[in-house]
């Protein structure tokens, strides 16, 4: 049995049933990682020693009946920019080169009280900023199909180790797309949900009005079991919802009789390339051959989404990474003329380009004298972009949306131009501003074997419907991991 | 209409971002935020009269609670973080003359 090739779910019932150990399964994924990280490069930190312990002790507790959740003994890789008690967390950011927080995000806590075992932080690009997981400190990741190509991002190494069986699940944070781009990319699946769903706490913040934390798996079940672990209220995140039905596993049903999703016309038009629309017209086909009520409609304002989300993004960043000094923690300039001096050279030198270029657009967008035309409009848009999600939430259960434009686009294509790349987020952005829930799965790849996701997009709260049309979608195509792990691993081979 | 940023307004920006840029990095600078200001003034072909600004999506609240200590001394640990310490404390250039 190859032990990579299992889902998590599975691999939680074979520790259970003591056909696995915890600590065999870990040696399994950190081997299989250690033979990919060269070709992939999906972590920032592989932590081996520490996983092994970890994971002995929850085999321990496994077998004492203290832990008995679903995905108790199986491997997790978090998102570097979760933190993690005593383990280094970046940001993929050189600023934070060295930084060992004191405490770890209660997601992961939760995740850990369940029993997962953190096996490794995860690459992004610096700070959640970008979409194609090439603005690292610590070096590009690569799409596991095809390494030419990027895995996207900004949570590019969380959804790149699920793809390339280096870990059975895994943590990302979606600010304007950063989950649900890479799963598309990447084949996995990959949840954002409503806002304030799971708690922020010890998530190093990008933007704070839109950021959420969601689980990355091979496949729906796997994904939503991950998500009802770390959902739930905390008083330590002030924007957290007190939500009672956090009970996501309750909508694994294969049924979408009667459910009404709509197609947004003005996602399926210009600039929506050929091969991922007819994959999607084809999920649609699907969905409505087992009961669904397929309709199109005009969503409105599509294109003033992407200009609302760098004003917003960009303000917040702007005020959220000002904290990065050099005097409380990370990398401080070598040499320096007084206070000032350092802030700005140690700001200058540990900053990558990106996140200058939001920074000071943030800063500008916030300035007195361009407060109220910038970052006041945008908040407005943000409004009327809310009000046309409603409108159509009144008519519709879900919507059925591409995750991007394209496939994985070839590393190296997108950084010349930011404002094309930004444009690649223009079917995820708008979930953020109006606070809802997506979720990436898999329906198909293109000409060149690159995989393409298929989002559905839920009101908020209603993560259950998008849940049941993507578990339904995914029972009746035949679970698409499985059979695009088998064929990579004969592809593997036949390269060999 | 074409945004135009003035080199006082970079400098400006350059000082509320804590941000040294060189002269390159400066006319870079530039060029992309009035490339992205162009883009964000499509915004302005929306009517906006009347429509509140809004922050969050959901109402946010005050979170209260009491006044006591929950965590324990992570003294040691965040300390350890800094790049250069003195005795207890965060060591920092001068911030006073005199």
């Amino acid at each position: 049995m190859d032990i990579t090739a299992q889902t998590a779910l599975e691999l939680g019932r074979k520790i259970k049933a003591k056909e696995l150990s915890a600590p065999e399964v870990m040696e399994a994924f950190l081997a299989k990682a250690e033979s990919m990280e060269e070709r992939v490069h999906s972590f920032v930190t592989l932590d081996r020693e520490g996983a092994m312990e970890r994971a002995k002790k929850a085999q321990k507790a496994i077998g004492a009946g203290t832990l008995q959740g679903p995905l108790a003994g199986v491997p997790v890789a978090l998102k570097d920019n979760l933190c993690t008690e005593g383990m280094a967390t970046t940001c993929s950011s050189r600023i934070l080169d060295g930084f060992l927080p004191s405490y770890t995000a209660e997601a992961v806590k939760k995740l850990e009280a369940a029993g997962a075992v953190n096996m490794g932080k995860t690459n992004m690009d610096e700070f959640a900023m970008g979409s194609t997981t090439e603005t690292s400190w610590y070096g590009v990741t690569r799409n596991p199909w095809n390494p030419d190509h990027v895995p996207g991002g900004s949570s590019g190494g969380s959804c790149a180790a699920v793809a390339a069986g280096e870990a059975p699940f895994a943590l990302g944070s979606d600010t304007g797309g950063s989950i649900r781009q890479p799963s598309s990319f990447c084949g996995v699946t990959g949840i954002k949900p409503t806002y304030g769903t799971v708690s922020r706490y010890g998530l190093i913040a990008y933007g704070s009005s839109l950021d959420q934390i969601g689980p990355i798996a091979k496949d729906v079940a796997d994904c939503v079991t991950a998500l009802e672990l770390i959902s739930g209220h905390d008083e330590k995140d002030s924007t957290s919802i007190a939500r009672t039905d956090t009970d996501f596993t309750g909508a694994l049903q294969a049924d979408v009789k009667g459910m009404r999703i709509g197609l947004p016309r003005d996602y399926f038009g210009e600039g929506l390339d050929g091969e991922v629309k007819e994959a999607l017209m084809e999920a649609a086909a699907v969905l409505e051959k087992e009961g669904a009520v397929i309709e199109e409609f005009d969503l409105g304002l599509v294109k003033y989404a992407i200009p609302a989300y760098y004003v917003i993004a960009s303000a917040e960043a702007s005020s959220n990474l000002a904290r990065f000094d050099g005097v409380k923690y990370g990398y401080r300039t070598e040499t320096y003329e007084g206070l000032h001096n350092m802030y700005k050279k140690t700001r200058s030198e540990g900053f990558g380009e990106e996140v200058k270029r939001r920074i000071m657009l943030g800063s500008f967008v916030l300035s007195s004298g361009y407060y109220d035309a910038y970052y006041l409009k945008a908040l407005r848009v943000k409004a009327l972009i809310k009000q046309a999600f409603d409108r159509a939430f009144e008519k519709y259960d879900m919507i059925l949306a591409p995750a991007a434009p394209t496939t994985a686009p070839k590393l190296g294509e997108s950084l010349s131009d930011p404002l094309k790349m930004y444009l690649g987020d223009i079917y995820t952005i708008s979930v953020n501003l109006a606070g809802l829930p997506g979720i990436s799965v898999p329906a198909g790849r293109d000409g060149k074997g690159l995989p393409i996701g298929m989002q559905l997009i839920g009101d908020c709260f209603q993560e259950k419907k998008i849940i049941r049309g993507a578990y339904a979608f995914e029972c009746a195509t035949g679970k698409q991991w499985t059979a695009d792990y088998q064929r990579k691993q004969t592809a593997g081979k036949e390269e060999a | 209409m074409a945004n135009r940023i003035s080199d006082e307004t970079i400098e400006y920006v350059g000082i509320l971002a804590k941000l040294e840029l060189s002269g390159s990095e400066k006319e870079k600078a530039r060029e992309d935020m009035e490339k992205m200001l162009d883009y964000i003034d499509t915004l302005n072909e929306l009517d906006t009269e009347g429509v509140e600004p809004m922050a969050h999506v959901f109402p946010a609240n005050n979170v209260f609670r009491e006044d006591v200590v929950t965590n324990g001394d992570a003294h040691e640990a965040m300390l350890g973080n800094a790049p250069a310490k003195k005795e207890q404390s965060y060591k920092v250039p001068r911030t006073f003359e005199g």
